[in-house]
């Protein structure tokens, strides 16, 4: 009896709180303005780490197995909501067929089970933190994950001289968002672990928007005529790392994908490292 | 992969870098240059060029003596310019990184590989890495690198010995350099590398220095807030790198290293002091302290120029990628094992 009274007091404040707000005032909802640096631009410098299923599955899915039975439920599938606009990607009728053989292929096919350079947008949303230093005439944003590093130019835009995995980054501000545009893209990185991929037709506009101290909103819209039949944009916020001592630590993976790489080429009674 | 040869600029703009370096005053003193970043800090940012013709170790000839004239020094310029093989350092391309070597210095003999430059299409007369008045890079009157102790020649035999046998066994035993895991010439301390990639970009958020090499895209970001290393336990190929600023100065202090990152033949227990200075509008200098008790008898000093580039950004260094030996190398060894089982049973 007294639970069922205790809720009712929660499902009348909980009315009221909703009453309450959205009477506040428009004003009270300003964007939020994020603190400078001494340049006077938004002060985006800080470890940041995505918290989704993103890079598992851009779009929306349910649970399911992992590829290795013997890590049980360790390295299941985990579910997650789309991070996509409007909840899919639109493929072309070629490409769609595509990412379904590589998603039938992933553990195969997919460049990080190999430790390959993540790309953009995938590398923000990797399940390891970045760190984004920023001074005057450069952002740079380090990346946990094979030490993935890529220079955001903020002077005049300038051209790529050869196609990369990371792409070439120019950047500028519009308010208090930082808009970086990516080209030069060649066709090797995925956007996550479901086959989902691109052309080196890849156009990708990102932009780190502060909404709160230890929060960034981070989007990305995905352009490539040969893949899609228009472009799509994912949204999700980005996270502060704020343990006192929140720093990256190495994560320099070729030698975790050697054994699968080249393992096979072993010799059969090869021995080991020596032993100390 | 960006393979950044030698940047040909004019003579004229090899001796203008030379004069400047003549001029460039010890390390620490500051002489008006110094300038802040819009935090207040220090400011060190920058596009370097790690390239120097003074070689690591003094020429025996000149003994004790730790600096050259004024006169001297024009001498051995033009000797420089002039593509002269005999002048210190031409012929010494430093980092390793040969077939067999590397593995992170781990056989300890990473500074004796060289290089014919012409091979690889240098014209030495039109280069412009420069030098300073210093005779060698290893600083003090001794003007080398001390040598090793008996315990550090046991251990680097010993794993010398197993490369020999077992390097081609399996990947796990190859060299870090060829597993784009770690490159000799890429890991901290950082002697000048000569054949690509030179460059190194600085870029300075309040209270991180992050220090990006071009080559294999490594980046340290470095924190400056005073806080202090990673628990023992966390080991690293890089170590943990912790800085502060003296005066101008940072400095940067790292340990935390793995044991498998040998550095000229060093254990996990190396305690590396890097000091970056900013000494003109063209010049960093880049000074670093190792000790190490399992390796050295004392802690040794090495001083490096690093030069303002004239590149506006670094390229892109994929490594792991595209690498194909590997599996090549692999393939080999195994054809040859199977070749030779057969010519035995025959």
């Amino acid at each position: 009896m007294r639970n069922r009274f205790r809720l009712a007091i929660i499902a009348t404040s909980t009315a009221l709180t909703t009453l309450i707000l959205s009477a506040v005032p428009a004003a009270a909802q300003a964007p939020y303005r994020a603190p400078r640096t001494g340049t006077g631009k938004p002060d985006l410098n800080g470890i940041w780490q995505a918290l989704n299923t993103a890079d598992w599955d851009l779009e929306g899915h349910t649970a399911r197995n992992g590829p290795v039975p013997m890590l049980g439920a360790v390295f299941a599938e985990p579910p997650g909501l789309s991070v996509v606009e409007g909840g899919t990607i639109p493929y072309l009728p070629e490409a769609a067929k595509k990412r379904k053989e590589n998603r039938e292929n992933w553990v195969k096919l997919d460049p990080e089970v190999k430790c390959f350079l993540p790309g953009v947008p995938r590398a923000a949303y990797l399940p390891y933190p970045f760190q984004i230093v920023q001074d005057n005439d450069n952002i740079l944003i380090a990346y946990e994950y094979q030490n993935a590093v890529r220079v955001i130019n903020m002077k005049a835009p300038t051209k790529s001289p050869a196609d990369t995995w990371m792409g070439w980054s120019n950047g500028h501000w519009e308010g208090d968002t930082l808009v970086v545009d990516v080209t030069s893209f060649n066709d090797s990185t995925w956007f996550d672990h479901a086959g989902n991929f691109h052309s080196d037709a890849l156009h990708v506009v990102e932009s780190y928007t502060p909404r709160s101290a230890d929060t960034l909103n981070y989007e990305a819209t995905i352009e490539d005529p040969k893949t899609f039949s228009a472009p799509w944009k994912i949204s999700m916020p980005l996270y502060r790392r704020v343990e006192k001592d929140a720093r990256l630590l190495e994560y320099r993976c070729p030698e975790f994908a050697e054994e699968l790489l080249w393992g096979d080429l072993s010799k059969k009674s090869g021995k080991k490292e020596p032993s100390k | 992969m960006t393979y950044r040869n030698v940047v040909f600029s004019s003579v004229l703009a090899a001796s203008t870098a030379i004069l400047l370096l003549a001029q460039a005053p010890a390390a620490g003193q500051n002489n008006g240059t110094f300038r802040r970043t819009p935090d207040g800090e220090p400011d060190i940012t920058g596009i370097y060029d790690a390239r120097t013709a003074t070689p690591v170790e003094r020429p025996k000839a000149l003994g004790s003596k730790e600096f050259y004239t004024d006169e001297e020094f024009k001498a051995v310029s033009e000797r420089l310019h002039k593509g002269d093989p005999t002048a210190p350092g031409v012929r010494e391309v430093r980092g390793g990184g040969g077939a067999g070597g590397g593995g992170g210095g781990r056989d300890g003999n990473r500074v004796s590989v060289q290089y014919e430059k012409d091979i690889l299409g240098y014209d030495v007369s039109k280069s412009n890495y420069v030098a300073t008045k210093r005779t060698s890079l290893v600083v003090g009157p001794d003007g080398v690198i001390p040598p090793t102790l008996p315990e550090a020649r046991q251990r680097n035999a010993a794993r010398a010995a197993f490369t020999r046998e077992h390097e081609l066994d399996r990947v796990q035993n190859m060299n870090l350099e060829t597993r784009c895991i770690l490159s000799a010439r890429q890991q901290i301390p950082l002697f000048p590398i000569e054949d690509s990639n030179t460059h190194i970009q600085i870029v300075q958020g309040k209270g991180w220095v992050a220090i990006y090499q071009e080559l294999n895209h490594d980046v340290r970001v470095i924190p400056t807030d005073g806080r202090p290393h990673l628990p023992k336990q966390i080991r690293q190929y890089q170590g943990d790198s912790v800085g502060h600023w003296e005066d101008n100065t940072l400095v940067v202090d790292t340990t935390n290293f793995n044991d498998q990152t040998a550095f000229m033949g060093s254990s996990e227990n190396l305690h590396l002091v890097e000091r970056y200075t900013r000494v003109s509008d063209d010049m960093l200098l880049y000074r670093f302290t190792v000790e190490d008790p399992h390796t050295w008898d004392k802690p040794w000093t090495v001083e490096v120029p690093w030069m303002k580039a004239n590149e506006q950004q670094l390229y892109e260094y994929a490594c792991t990628e595209g690498n194909e030996s590997i599996g090549i190398i692999l393939a080999g060894a195994r054809a040859k094992e199977a070749a030779e089982a057969a010519k035995t049973t025959k």
